[in-house]
């Protein structure tokens, strides 16, 4: 497949009557997003707003985070989800590098994040280094929550396409090209390098825990192979808000970073064979059998090592140990990437589960770490719920706006993907 | 302004006498570096010598709340910044000391410094808040050890970052969580590299081992049990009045069950870490009272016990998961409840 | 009473009565009521004879 992605860098965003971008200034039509979100007769209202880094802002309740983009010449938005079913992984995206849509307002659940723009809190997400365009759904009254949930879900995919719209006409900064062939002809090319694959790991566990490949839902299918090209090129999409700080937000998958370094790497070091992703599942069975499939299709497809990456804590701290283990004994190297649930002091377990054979770890942060934030200027959102997200707690917002909350309830903070740059040390 | 550091030694580095004098009661020698003292401070860079305290092992072993007295009672008329005991090499007796002493200073805000062989078994008891040199297990080895305790008090004196593997201490094992240069995919791809290239590596998560636990004797007759329910799956009566948390709890909460046969209708979870509708519809599901009941009414159980208990299991450090245990469980067998039916999500 | 029933050995839990799924240890809400509440029943009452039952080692009640 051979991708090629057209960035368009964002500096700033600002609001006008139609879409555009222009000297790295983005102009989003915003009554022209709102009247195409509304389209949805499920949404009572829908509020939009701009956050830009450095601003003395905070973004709360976050449900997910899309990055707007135009897909040239072919489906544009995300097949199988927002538009009639593509391949993807081939062809030309242009992409607003820089902006992102972030989705906000009160859902089901109590997982949504916090995201702050400067200060302590910025440190601890990517994106307060991107200009965020927060899309606030109002759903009408009645929704059962699964209902609730996708509407909520498809208008942020939405709005990324309609604002994605300003790339279309426009020249690219920076042209990047991904390209990788069959296996035969990569293996045929670098004969002598290691084959790699990367096992992305899924929450895949019901209402706010799901992914989907193409619209299919990861927890009804085995594990499958599938070419990085197709996660980049919005193929994947999050359902899930498993807890802020490593859920993997729709902006993360088609930014993977684990993809990129490793795309990075391939014909020079190693011979990047692949993903697959590994769901994980609720029942015992379930784990198993997931776990032998995924160890199986690597054994199969001849990896010599594999890079793993869990998304959520707890019992997926299983499936992860269970993979590592059933790779390490087929003679597959591994390296495998989590955060931990240290406690507020770091001295507890990081895990729930153990094996001696996961020997090559790299920890992406401990989410039980708390933090404490400086009132906002403004809020985008309701404060108040930071008090019900997973990493708050009744009390956790102060009368003067300050916050006290673990890292677990900031968007991207530990980063199982190791999209961000937290890390843990033994002292 | 320079430091102030106090030492602890036992009777033999003190230089009062062998196990003849190991009843010797503690003394405070105040200005004076004492025996292997003279060679910590005298690596230790720019600090004060408060004095050294003197104490025989077995004075201490027999007589620990005296002793840890004379020691909190120094500490308040000298002020150290820093106290260093030691060091006990394998010696368990004066390991012990160390530790208490290292305790006592803790408590009273003083860094407790010390030095001791991984197998000491005073160790445990002190080495989660104290810097303790990573030393061999005989006294012949001082000279190696005296320069690591030294090169500890120095750079606390000063201030600056220790780490176990730079400054050869025993691991407190606090897990700190930091941002770094590189991110998380970027190490992983060089880890991997350096495996498949048989190069070295360092994890950064050594993986944890668990522990065992005795099994309870089994129910006599459960005909006349009292069974009692607990939960780590967040299951709360409606509207959540005590606002047990999501994930990551820092309590946990008892409700009186007694007047219901199901938990349908007045319960329902908070736990934010599973999909939460089925147990919405009927707690049961989780937690199975309206079983209980049936078996209570059939007279295969003795009783349902009136309290439940839950907290929240996601994200919540295993050191709260302990204390929790512990508290609950001392309630119940309090109680005089034979059983526990305990139910995770 | 858990699901993931490796956890439980980890952690050292001595009488392991596996459940269903994650989200409904003790239901199965896939099954017909009258199938559910039997289903239940059973583990529950499983369950409690564990309790009664010695074991000198983490144990399994399937």
């Amino acid at each position: 497949m051979r991708l090629e992605q057209e960035l368009l860098y964002v500096k700033d965003v600002v609001a006008g009557d139609a879409m555009k971008i222009e000297g790295g200034v983005l102009t989003v039509d915003v009554d022209g997003l709102r009247q195409c979100l509304l389209e949805d007769d499920k949404i009572k209202d829908v509020q939009i707003d701009f956050a830009k880094p450095g601003e003395r802002v905070r973004i709360v309740p976050v449900k997910d985070v899309i990055e707007p983009r135009y897909r040239v010449d072919r489906q544009n938005g995300f097949p199988g989800v927002t538009t009639k079913y593509e391949e993807c992984g081939n062809g030309v995206t242009k992409i607003l590098k820089g902006a992102a849509i972030v989705t906000i307002g009160d859902m089901v659940g109590f997982q949504e994040g916090v995201i702050d723009m400067w200060g302590e809190g910025a440190g601890w997400t990517p994106f307060s280094k991107t200009c965020n365009i927060t899309v606030n759904i109002t759903p009408v009254d009645g929704l059962d929550p699964h209902t609730h949930e996708r509407v909520v879900r498809l208008a942020g995919l939405k709005a990324s396409t309609f604002v994605g719209l300003a790339a279309k006409d426009a020249e690219a900064d920076e042209v990047n090209i991904y390209e990788i062939g069959s296996m035969k002809e990569e293996t045929a090319k670098y004969p002598d390098l290691p084959k790699v694959a990367y096992v992305e790991m899924t929450i895949s566990q019901g209402l706010l825990h799901d992914g989907f490949l193409y619209g299919v839902d990861l927890k009804e299918i085995v594990p499958t192979w599938f070419h990085p090209n197709e996660e980049i090129d919005n193929a994947v999409i999050s359902g899930n808000c498993v807890a802020a700080c490593d859920k993997i937000t729709t902006y993360q998958h088609q930014n993977n970073a684990l993809i990129h370094d490793l795309y990075a790497q391939h014909g020079k070091t190693i011979n990047y064979i692949g993903n697959i992703f590994s769901p994980e599942l609720t029942t015992l069975d379930g784990k198993f059998r997931n776990c032998d499939y995924t160890a199986k299709l690597c054994e199969q497809i001849g990896a010599d090592g594999v890079i793993v990456s869990e998304e959520g804590y707890g019992n997926p701290d299983s499936d992860l140990v269970m993979i590592c283990k059933r790779l390490e004994n087929r003679g597959i190297k591994t390296a495998l990437v989590t955060d931990e649930c240290s406690g507020w002091d770091g001295t507890s377990q990081p895990l729930t589960d153990t094996a001696a054979e996961a020997v090559a770890v790299v920890s992406s942060g401990n989410v039980s770490k708390v933090i404490e934030l400086e009132p906002a200027d403004r809020v985008i959102g309701t404060l108040k719920a930071a008090q019900t997200l997973a990493g708050g707690w009744d009390g956790c917002v102060a009368e003067d706006g300050s916050l006290k909350v673990e890292l677990n309830a900031v968007i991207g903070a530990t980063s199982e993907i190791g999209f961000h740059n937290a890390s843990v040390k033994l002292y | 302004m320079a430091k102030r550091v106090i030492f602890y030694l036992n009777q033999f580095f003190g230089g009062i006498g062998g196990e003849d004098k190991a009843d010797f009661a503690p003394e405070f020698r105040a200005g004076e570096a004492v025996g292997p003292a003279v060679g910590i401070a005298g690596g230790a860079g720019d600090i004060e010598v408060v004095g050294t305290i003197i104490c025989g092992d077995n004075f201490y072993g027999q007589n620990e709340d005296e002793a840890r007295e004379f020691i909190a009672q120094t500490i308040k008329e000298q002020n150290p910044d820093i106290l260093v005991a030691g060091p006990a090499f394998n010696a368990g007796r004066y390991g012990f000391a160390c530790a208490g002493a290292c305790q006592v200073a803790n408590e009273n805000g003083v860094i407790p410094v010390s030095g001791m062989y991984v197998e000491n078994p005073g160790l445990e008891h002190c080495r989660a808040f104290s810097w303790v040199a990573a030393t061999s297990d005989a006294a012949a080895k001082m000279r190696k050890a005296l320069p690591l305790m030294a090169n500890l008090v120095k750079k606390l004196a000063a201030g600056e970052e220790v780490t176990p593997e730079g400054d050869s201490y025993h691991a407190q094992g606090r897990r700190e969580c930091i941002l770094v240069e590189e991110r998380g995919s970027t190490r992983a791809v060089k880890m991997l590299l350096a495996r498949l290239n048989d190069e070295e590596f360092e994890t950064e998560l050594p993986m944890p081992t668990f522990d065992e636990v005795e099994p309870a004797p089994a129910i006599k007759d459960l005909s006349k049990a009292t069974i009692a329910l607990v939960t780590t799956g967040g299951v709360v009566p409606n509207g959540n009045p005590d606002r047990l948390q999501s994930a990551s709890a820092q309590q946990w909460n008892k409700y009186d069950i007694s007047q219901l046969d199901e938990l349908k209708g007045e319960y329902y979870t908070v736990h934010g870490g599973f999909d939460p509708v089925y147990c919405n519809e009927k707690a049961d599901r989780v937690v199975p009272l309206d079983m209980l009941r049936r078996l209570e009414k059939e007279g295969k159980i003795g009783k349902v016990h009136e309290i439940f208990y839950t907290t929240t299991g996601t994200g919540t450090a295993v050191a709260n998961s302990e204390k929790f245990g512990i508290e609950i469980g001392k309630e119940i067998a309090d109680a005089g409840v034979d059983g526990v039916l305990l139910t995770s999500t | 009473m858990a699901t993931i029933t490796t956890i439980s050995q980890s952690v050292g839990a001595n009488r392991i009565v596996p459940t269903v799924a994650i989200p409904y240890p003790v239901g199965n809400p896939t099954l017909s009521e009258a199938d559910e509440e039997a289903m239940r029943y059973e583990m529950v009452e499983r369950a409690c004879n564990a309790l009664a039952t010695e074991v000198t080692e983490s144990t399994q009640f399937e």
